[in-house]
């Protein structure tokens, strides 16, 4: 989840809390709210932390770190997070957003951007709008600058989906152009540079640089890159990667320009609104902005932000209720949703309920459903306030039946003596298989994305955990006698590709002894639990599932001295002496007999 | 035998001494007759076992010659053997020759120097040699020496016996001795008699049981352990949990299916495809078997959908879902993934039969590893799906759960979850820590998850869920979830785990 650090005194003012509002009383506004005070710091302990170092001119001011539901991208900012506290507190009412100008097509007041159809197949999407009047201080700077950092690491997945542009108005020039070049053709001083770079160059020139480096791949092998330039052919940046020298703003700019270029118009949309309506506030009419006009590659004509055109969430009253249990009246609903910044909110009759019509502000893009107010409804009543009760939903209660056989024959072989693992399902390729002196058959599911070689797969044999637990507990008294009843994953024609399968698997090791015939008991007593006969001499027991023992040829045993098990004359598993050059592959001095097999069958 | 023979001998000797003198020192007592401390000490033990004698214990402190210094005694001291060998001027070689001892020829002649009983002379050809310097002397080392063997050592001056000390000829010992009285059970002649320790088939036969004398029990000690195998302890936790669950009235889903795919772990749930936990940073994705190729065409439609546009009052995430971002295969990261197939099959029986689900199985996520994370872990979770169930119902039921685990203090804290709105966080006070944690998530699933499965309407999903683990590594004071979970079990640890009762 993300965290956002926020100077205490800043945060303070914000919310105009008083000195003597503790930390304590922060954390539980903070708690009935749904954010969670993660830490309280220092400047000087950041930097000691990330760095090791001391910094001789680091703050001592305290920096309160909170952390952000994933999908509040409105609360990644003091001005949004303080605003939203101010409206839950009911310190302040819930602005009501609006455009400075008609959002129409025809108005061509509206800066514009025209979009050429070049850039389509490579980040087709872009929005605007215009921050008209704005009044920077130290702190609203830094803060406007570290929330489209937070962003371009959040919702827009580090640039690849979404990327932020912004841009003194003054010195540049509409109609803009967003189109795609190739690289050698595009020149320009990027931001904080005087040198003038073609796109190529700058790539190199970029390379070295500790927070754009890692941007670069998104485009760097297009054969053609996106680029915004305006009336004069400024090149005012270069989406995802970097903005133009030219058009940057400063502390003491007065109207922005924001352009927002994406691959996807919804996440585009919702990073526009969520920069216009949490920077508003410092515009001198505030939470109003000018919206910008895109010419599509198509033709259509598009402007943004939509706040003329409100998402209004229509919600039965019976639901909100129904979710949370309660028993409100309309206007109880529309109170408590106020404190969450929903509104205005209408009422219609729906027969014997009441439909609500909910307007959700711009800042509040996580709001799909009217599940979603319904759980606003639930925050602002407070969940701890709510009664607990009990569903009268009558059920029984039911095993799986196959985790009752396991119990039962863990149960079992703990009793005679055997002490239960609990080994990793993820393995290595080699150790399952070339360790075990087993060839590699393409029976496992194999991981595209692996941690080393420590874990490549998923285990097919129980054999390997119970090999490697004996190897770290050499200092135990021998005899040492261990089990696991587990799953492992083979490669199968269902849906998915692959199932799991059931094992019961165990050891025995001595100095003496490799205790063949311990394992071999071991097999007798299992079956001996679960009814089935042992066929010796081919004598088979009508109505009874019966077993056998046969020579084996598994190269994980040891020649002569291992056996392949079936029930009813399936092959479910394998017994025997483990092979010695096995036992030197898992580092194991003594010798040991091992047992294998599927309990699938006895379900 | 000659040993307890020897060992009852001073035995006797102790019991008569004491009827005879009184109580005593062993330390004195033993070198007053003769005997080694230690036989003396063997001898009182065993009395003190039949409770004849009663013994209190003291420290003595003594010193003793070390090996050197005992070497000294018979041979004196380096500085006056040398003294002795330079009758005549000697090279240093010679000298050194003489002693037939390299390090004793060091010594012996920086301490001869020192005292003043040799000089050491230049020679033309840049070799030295020695001679004696004082007409006589005397070895006092040596004559130190002989009084600490004696047990003499307070006669020698305390700077001589540092010096001693210095050279390591002496040490201090610290010793154990005992104050001897006379014990409950004492006697002159009775004490000897053989005390049984343990009834025998012998004793039940001939029935000696009944004129037998016991052994007075030590009951500050230890039984012997019994052998066994045992069950690993966090799977004893998993039993408790899911007996919780059994108690409660909820069916186990069957989890034993680790590879899945997108479609079920994320597309299922509405969780959208740019989601960061579908980052191959966060979830090990599969290259074999790489992709599901089944999935029930109507639904995945319907799915796909409620992603793109929305419906069922939703207005849905809007972006281009994609197919084969569904279809790629994965490891869980939930058991959520078998719940959504659970609820789907749900929805297609008819009518609607409410249902309470749980599961713990493993869970796999592509996350970094230290002491208190793996790259799997258990996954507990319940669920109850009903018509017109709220968010006190799910708080009603995870109090309930929570209760049998003896937590009774808790409160919820609104939280974000991709897949169920109302989502929230559950805290427990920690007594212990004096303070609130989080001990699991919990919610109600969202209808855009619900709807397209075919549930009806006004049937709504509570579901919590916690870590396994977590708890158990509080519960049993672990730092390491590693001594716990895989091949470095420690077994020792396995062996003496107590059984769980997670109530206590």
């Amino acid at each position: 989840m993300p965290v956002v650090s926020i100077a205490k005194k800043l945060l303070w003012q914000a919310l105009q809390l008083p000195e003597s509002f503790t930390r304590e009383n922060f954390d539980e506004l903070c708690f009935q709210f749904g954010i969670e005070l993660d830490d309280v710091t220092t400047e000087r302990e950041m930097v000691r932390k990330n760095t090791g170092a001391e910094k001789a001119d680091a703050s001592e001011e305290e920096i309160y770190k909170i952390e952000i539901p994933a999908n509040r991208y409105d609360l990644l900012c003091v001005e949004g997070l303080s605003s939203a506290l101010n409206i839950f507190r009911q310190v302040s009412k819930c602005p009501q957003y609006r455009l400075l100008e008609k959002p129409e097509t025809s108005n061509d007041k509206l800066q514009t951007i025209r979009v050429d159809k070049s850039v389509s197949a490579i980040r087709g999407v872009v929005v605007g709008c215009v921050l008209r009047n704005i009044t920077f201080d130290d702190a609203s700077y830094n803060s406007f600058i570290e929330l489209q950092e937070k962003l371009h690491q959040n919702i827009c997945r580090k640039r690849t989906l979404v990327s932020i542009g912004t841009h003194d108005l003054d010195t540049i020039q509409g109609p803009f152009l967003y189109s795609a070049q190739p690289p050698k053709e595009i020149k320009f001083a990027p931001l904080d540079n005087t040198t003038v770079f073609d796109g190529v160059q700058l790539m190199e020139h970029l390379d070295g640089h500790l927070q754009l480096r890692k941007y670069l791949p998104i485009i760097r092998d297009s054969p053609v890159y996106p680029v915004i330039t305006d009336a004069k052919g400024v090149v005012l940046s270069l989406p995802p990667i970097i903005n133009g020298n030219h058009s940057k703003i400063t502390i003491n700019t007065k109207n922005v320009f924001i352009e927002v270029t994406a691959v996807d118009r919804t996440k585009a949309l919702v990073v526009l609104d969520t920069i216009a309506a949490a920077f508003s506030q410092h515009c001198a009419t505030p939470f109003a902005v000018e919206p910008v006009r895109v010419i599509e590659a198509d033709g259509s004509i598009n402007v943004a932000p939509t706040w003329d055109r409100p998402h209004v969430c229509e919600s039965k009253l019976s639901y909100l209720n129904g979710v949370c249990g309660l028993s409100l009246s309309a206007d109880e609903v529309t109170q408590l949703l106020a404190k969450m910044g929903h509104g205005p909110i209408t009422q219609s009759a729906a027969g014997s309920d009441v439909t609500l019509h909910v307007t959700v502000p711009p800042t509040r893009s996580d709001v799909l459903h009217p599940c979603d107010l319904a759980e606003d409804l639930a925050i602002s009543y407070g969940f701890n306030k709510l009664p607990r009760i009990l569903p009268k939903t009558v059920t029984a209660g039911k095993q799986l039946p196959l985790n009752k056989l396991s119990d039962s024959i863990r149960a079992e072989v703990a009793q005679h003596g055997y002490t239960e693992i609990l080994s990793l399902i993820l393995c290595g390729r080699e150790e399952n298989f070339g360790h075990l002196n087993r060839a590699d058959d393409g029976s496992a599911a194999i991981i595209s994305n692996p941690i080393g070689t420590e874990f490549q797969i998923v285990r097919t044999t129980l054999l390997v955990g119970l090999l490697k637990t004996l190897h770290s507990n050499k200092a135990m008294p021998l005899p040492l006698k261990l089990f696991e009843v587990s799953d492992v994953v083979f490669q199968h024609p269902n849906d998915v590709g692959a199932r799991n399968r059931r094992m019961f698997a165990a050891l025995f090791c001595d100095r003496d002894t490799a205790g063949f015939e311990k394992i071999h008991g071991l097999l007798d007593r299992v079956m001996l639990a679960l009814d089935v006969v042992p066929e010796l001499s081919g004598a088979v027991v009508p109505g009874k599932h019966s077993y056998k023992i046969a020579p084996s040829e598994d190269p994980t045993f040891f020649p002569g001295r291992r056996a392949d098990i079936f029930v009813d004359g399936k092959k479910i598993g394998v017994f025997g002496i483990v092979h010695p050059a096995v036992l030197k592959n898992f580092e194991i001095r003594n010798p040991v007999t091992a047992i294998e097999m599927s309990i699938e069958e006895f379900v | 035998m000659e040993h307890a023979e020897d060992k009852d001998q001073i035995a006797q000797r102790i019991v008569d001494a004491l009827e005879a003198t009184g109580p005593f020192s062993s330390n004195a007592w033993a070198a007053q007759h003769g005997l080694d401390h230690q036989a003396v000490v063997g001898a009182l033990k065993s009395l003190n076992g039949k409770e004849v004698v009663v013994m209190e214990q003291f420290d003595v402190s003594d010193t003793i010659l070390s090996e050197e210094g005992q070497q000294y005694i018979t041979l004196g001291s380096p500085e006056a053997r040398l003294w002795n060998i330079l009758t005549s001027t000697m090279s240093n070689t010679d000298a050194e020759n003489a002693m037939n001892d390299k390090g004793a020829f060091k010594i012996g002649m920086m301490n001869a120097m020192k005292s003043g009983w040799i000089k050491s002379i230049k020679n033309a050809d840049k070799t030295t040699s020695l001679e004696r310097k004082a007409d006589k002397i005397e070895d006092s080392v040596q004559a130190q020496l002989k009084l600490v063997a004696a047990k003499k050592a307070d006669k020698v001056a305390k700077a001589d016996l540092d010096n001693l000390k210095r050279r390591t000829l002496i040490q201090t010992s610290v010793t154990k001795a005992y104050k001897v009285t006379k014990g409950p059970k004492f006697s002159v002649t009775g004490w000897n008699k053989k005390l049984e320790t343990d009834l025998t088939f012998e004793m039940l036969e001939s029935e000696a049981w009944k004129t037998a004398e016991f052994k007075e029990f030590n009951f500050n000690s230890l039984g012997v352990m019994p052998t066994g195998g045992h069950l690993h302890p966090l799977l004893k936790v998993r039993t408790e949990f899911r007996q919780i669950f059994l108690e409660l009235g909820f069916e186990e889903m069957p989890t034993n299916n680790f590879v899945e795919s997108s479609f079920w772990n994320f597309d299922a749930l509405f969780q959208p495809q740019s989601h960061p936990a579908r980052d191959a940073h966060d979830t090990f994705f599969l290259s074999s078997p790489s992709t599901t190729a089944e999935i029930e065409p109507e639904y995945l439609e319907k799915v796909k959908k409620t992603h793109q546009e929305g419906g069922y009052g939703s207005i849905g995430y809007r972006y281009d879902w994609q197919e084969s971002e569904a279809r790629k295969n994965l490891l869980r990261t939930h058991t959520t993934a078998v719940s959504a197939r659970m609820l789907h099959a749900l929805a297609q029986q008819k009518p609607f039969q409410p249902k309470k689900y749980f599961s713990i199985d493993r869970v796999f996520r592509n996350e970094a590893m230290d002491a208190t994370h793996l790259a799997e872990f258990h996954q507990i979770e319940g669920l109850i799906a009903d018509r017109d169930i709220t968010l006190q119902h799910l708080m009603g039921s995870i109090a309930e759960f929570f209760a049998k685990l003896g937590m009774t203090d808790l409160r919820f804290k609104p939280a974000y979850n991709p897949y169920t709105e109302p989502s929230m966080e559950i805290f427990a006070f920690h007594p212990l820590l004096k303070r609130w944690v989080e001990i699991g998530n919990s919610g109600m699933f969202r209808p855009e998850m619900l709807e397209p499965m075919g549930l009806p309407s006004d049937v709504r999903v509570i579901a919590w869920g916690l870590s396994l683990e977590r708890p158990t590594m509080i519960k049993y004071g672990l730092a390491d979830i590693r001594t716990m979970v895989g091949h470095k079990l420690d077994l020792n640890w396995a062996k003496g785990n107590p059984i769980c009762r997670l109530d206590k």
